[in-house]
C-alpha cells in the first residue's frame, strides 16, 4: 500500500495571530510554524496503515515555500519514508494547491491520499475534495476510522457528521480527509529525528507542473475580528439566575 | 452578474435541515446585490415533502430529483448532479450550508466545474462594482475579505451569520430534474445517529456545554439536566468528545459546530481559542469554572467561579424557584 500524505505548515494554533496595521497581511513573526494538526493525524494514520499491513511506503508532500522543510522533516521523523516539496512563489488558493497535488498523484500513483480536513490557518476545508474531483476519485471527508476490506481493494470509513457518525464504503484509490478522533499522533523520537535528516526530500518547481496557479479566491484584506469584553463575576447561583432573568432577560 | 443562484437543500433522509434557510437568505442577499433569481435544488428519494417545504421559503422554483441514487447523501453523485443542474441552467452562483453536508460536496463541485469556492462565508458586499466576500480565518480571530474569479461562484454559508429565511406566503413550483449520475462504487453503510428530543445545537435558543471539568461520562447527565430545565441543546468541548463523554456532533468550536444562541452556558470549559471560535458570537455567555484565571471569563458576560458539581444543582434549584409563566 502506497499512501501519499499532503501536509501544510501553519502558525502554532494556540497562539493568537495579529493583523498588520495596513490590513494586508497576518503578522507571523515570532509565531512558531508547526504541521497542521489534522495533517499530523493524516501522517500518523499513514504510518499505521503501512506498518499494520506489513509494508508499503508513506510519501509526504507539501506545496508552497521551501521554508516548509522543517515541517516535512517532522513528518519524516515520525516515520514517513520520503518527502516532496513542490516549491511555489506567491499566494496559492486551495484550487492551485489541489492542481499541484494532482500532478504529484499522477507521478506517484498512490493507493490512498490522506489530507487534513482543514488547515487551521485558512479554515478552508477544500483541498482534499477538490483534488478528488480533479482525479475523478471517490472521497471520504471528516474520517475518524479507516478499515481495509475486500483484500485491500476497498475501505470502510466512519465520518464525523453533524448528525452523528456515518459509515461509508469506497473503492481505492481514494482521497480521505482526517478528523480529530482518527488517532493520536506520535511524537517524533530522537532516533527518528536523526534519521529524518538523511531522508530524501525531492524539491520540484511548481512552474514545471504547467498548471494554472492564478488564485480563483484572492484575499484582499484582513481585519481582526471584534473582540468580546468579559463581564462580571457573580457571587453565587442565586445572583447568576437573578441577573439572567432581570438584566440579560434570557430566561423564558 | 445577473445569472441565477442555486441553493442546494440539506436534509437528512427526508428531514429538512434548517441550515438551508440561512443559505436561502444569503442567496437573496447576493441576488439583491448582483441580480438573478433564487432557485433551490432537492436531491433525494421519496422526499417531495422537503421540496414542498423549500417551495414556501420565497424561491422562484424548486428543482427536485427523485432517484434511488440519492436515497442516502453521498458526495460523488451529489456533486455530479449539482454540476449538471448548473450546466443545464447556467447558474451564476451556487450556495449550500457550511455544515458537514455542504463542506463535503461543495469543494468537489468546485473541482468538477473549475469554479471558485469561498468557504464558510459571513458577509457579502459590492465594492466598486465588484463582489466582496467576508469569511473567518484563524479560528475566527481574523476576518478576511476575498474576491472570487470564475463562474459559477460557489459559497458555503455560515448559519449563524445569516438569518433563517421565513415562509413567504407563496408556493414556488416544483420542477422535476433528472440528472444522469452514479455513486461510482461509493456506498452508504450506516449511521449512528445521536437521537435526542432536544433542539438542534445550531438552532437552539439556549446551549449548555460541558468540558473536561465534567470529569466523566456519567457526570454529563448534570449538564443535560440543566439543559433540559432551560429547553436547551447540549454541546461539548473537544476534550469532552475526545474522552468519549459526548458524541462528536456535540463538539462546539473551530473544527466542530458554530453556534450563536441567546444564551450559552460553559461548564468546566477553559476557553481555548478553538472553543471560543464556535461560541463567541452568542448573545449572552455564562461560564462556570473553578479556576478564576480561566480564559473563558474574558468572554463571559457572567462568570461564576465555583465547582460545577456544587454550582449546577444550585442553578437548577434557583431556576425551579422562578414561577413559570
Ligand atoms: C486542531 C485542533 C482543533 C480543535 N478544535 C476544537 C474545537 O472545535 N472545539 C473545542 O472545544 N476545542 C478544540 N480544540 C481543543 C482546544 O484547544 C482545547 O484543548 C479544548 O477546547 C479544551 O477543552 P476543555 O476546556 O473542556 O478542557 P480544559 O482546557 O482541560 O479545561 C477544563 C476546565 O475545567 C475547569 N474545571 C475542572 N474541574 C472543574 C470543576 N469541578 N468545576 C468547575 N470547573 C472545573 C478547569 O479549571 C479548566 O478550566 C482543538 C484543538 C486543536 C489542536
Ligand atoms: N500548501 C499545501 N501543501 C500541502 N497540502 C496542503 C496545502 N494546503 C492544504 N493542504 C492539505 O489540504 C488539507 C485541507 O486544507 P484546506 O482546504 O486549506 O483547509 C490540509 O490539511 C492539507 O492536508
Amino acid at each position: 500500500m502506497k499512501v501519499l500524505v499532503a501536509i501544510k505548515p501553519v502558525p502554532n494554533p494556540d497562539e493568537r495571530v495579529k493583523v498588520s496595521a495596513d490590513g494586508h497581511s497576518v503578522v507571523l513573526e515570532n509565531v512558531k510554524m508547526v504541521v497542521n494538526p489534522f495533517c499530523e493525524i493524516a501522517v500518523e494514520e499513514a504510518l499505521r496503515i503501512r506498518d499494520g499491513l506489513g509494508g508499503g511506503e508513506v510519501v509526504v508532500v507539501t506545496v508552497g515555500s521551501p521554508s516548509a522543510d522543517p515541517q516535512l522533516r517532522t513528518a519524516l521523523a515520525m516515520g514517513a519514508d520520503r518527502g516532496i516539496l513542490v516549491s511555489a512563489e506567491g499566494p496559492l488558493d486551495g484550487f492551485a494547491v489541489a492542481r499541484l497535488l494532482r500532478r504529484v498523484v499522477d507521478d506517484e500513483a498512490p493507493d490512498l491520499v490522506l489530507l487534513g480536513k482543514q488547515a487551521v490557518d485558512d479554515d478552508n476545508n477544500q483541498v482534499g475534495q477538490i483534488l478528488a474531483a480533479l482525479l475523478g476519485w471517490p472521497q471520504a471527508t471528516f474520517v475518524s476510522r479507516i478499515e481495509f476490506v475486500d483484500g485491500g481493494a476497498r475501505i470502510r470509513v466512519d465520518r464525523e457528521t453533524d448528525a452523528g457518525l456515518e459509515t461509508i464504503g469506497l473503492p481505492l484509490p481514494a482521497v480521505v480527509t482526517t478528523d480529530l478522533r482518527l488517532n493520536e499522533p506520535r511524537y517524533a523520537s530522537l532516533p527518528g529525528i536523526l534519521k529524518a535528516r538523511k531522508k530524501e526530500v525531492r524539491v520540484v518547481d511548481a512552474a514545471a507542473a504547467g498548471v494554472d496557479l492564478a488564485p480563483k479566491v484572492r484575499v484582499l484584506a484582513f481585519e481582526a475580528a471584534k473582540g468580546r469584553k468579559g463581564g462580571r463575576i457573580v457571587a453565587d447561583a442565586a445572583e447568576l439566575v437573578r441577573l439572567l432573568r432581570d438584566e440579560a432577560k434570557v430566561l423564558g | 452578474m445577473t445569472a441565477d443562484i442555486l441553493v442546494v437543500v440539506e436534509h437528512l433522509e427526508g428531514a429538512f435541515r434548517t441550515s438551508t434557510r440561512s443559505a436561502i437568505t444569503a442567496a437573496h442577499v447576493l441576488s439583491s446585490l448582483a441580480g438573478g433569481e433564487v432557485d433551490a435544488l432537492v436531491l433525494g428519494e421519496g422526499v417531495s415533502a422537503v421540496a414542498e417545504t423549500v417551495a414556501s421559503f420565497g424561491v422562484r422554483r424548486v428543482l427536485h430529483a427523485d432517484a434511488p441514487v440519492f436515497a442516502r447523501y453521498l458526495a460523488v453523485p451529489y456533486a455530479a448532479a449539482v454540476a449538471q443542474a448548473v450546466r443545464e441552467n447556467g447558474y451564476g452562483a451556487v450556495m449550500a450550508p457550511a455544515t458537514t453536508f455542504g463542506k463535503d460536496f461543495m469543494p468537489r463541485l468546485s473541482g468538477l466545474l473549475d469554479a471558485p469556492l469561498a468557504s464558510d462565508i459571513v458577509g457579502l458586499a459590492i465594492d466598486g462594482g465588484e463582489l466582496r466576500v467576508r469569511r473567518p480565518m484563524f479560528a475566527g480571530n481574523v476576518i478576511a475579505t476575498v474576491s472570487m474569479s470564475g463562474v459559477p461562484l460557489l459559497f458555503t454559508v455560515r448559519q449563524t451569520a445569516f438569518d433563517a429565511a421565513l415562509p413567504s406566503g407563496t408556493r414556488a413550483p416544483v420542477i422535476p430534474f433528472a440528472p444522469v449520475v452514479d455513486a461510482g462504487g461509493t456506498r452508504f453503510i450506516g449511521r449512528t445517529e445521536t437521537k435526542s428530543s432536544r433542539p438542534e445545537l445550531t438552532d437552539a435558543r439556549v446551549v449548555v456545554s460541558g468540558g473536561r471539568g465534567v470529569k466523566a461520562a456519567e457526570n454529563f447527565s448534570l449538564v443535560e439536566r440543566l439543559a433540559d430545565r432551560l429547553g436547551a441543546a447540549v454541546g461539548a468541548s473537544r476534550a469532552a468528545v475526545d474522552a468519549g463523554w459526548a458524541p462528536n456532533d456535540w463538539q462546539v468550536g473551530q473544527t466542530g459546530k458554530v453556534v450563536a444562541p441567546e444564551l450559552y452556558i460553559a461548564l468546566g470549559i477553559s476557553g481555548a481559542i478553538q472553543h471560543l471560535a464556535g461560541m463567541k458570537d452568542s448573545k449572552v455567555i455564562v461560564a462556570v469554572n473553578k479556576d478564576p484565571e480561566a480564559p473563558i471569563f474574558q468572554v463571559a458576560d457572567y462568570g461564576l467561579v465555583a465547582d460545577l458539581f456544587k454550582a449546577v444543582p444550585e442553578i437548577i434549584a434557583e431556576l425551579e424557584a422562578i414561577p413559570t409563566r
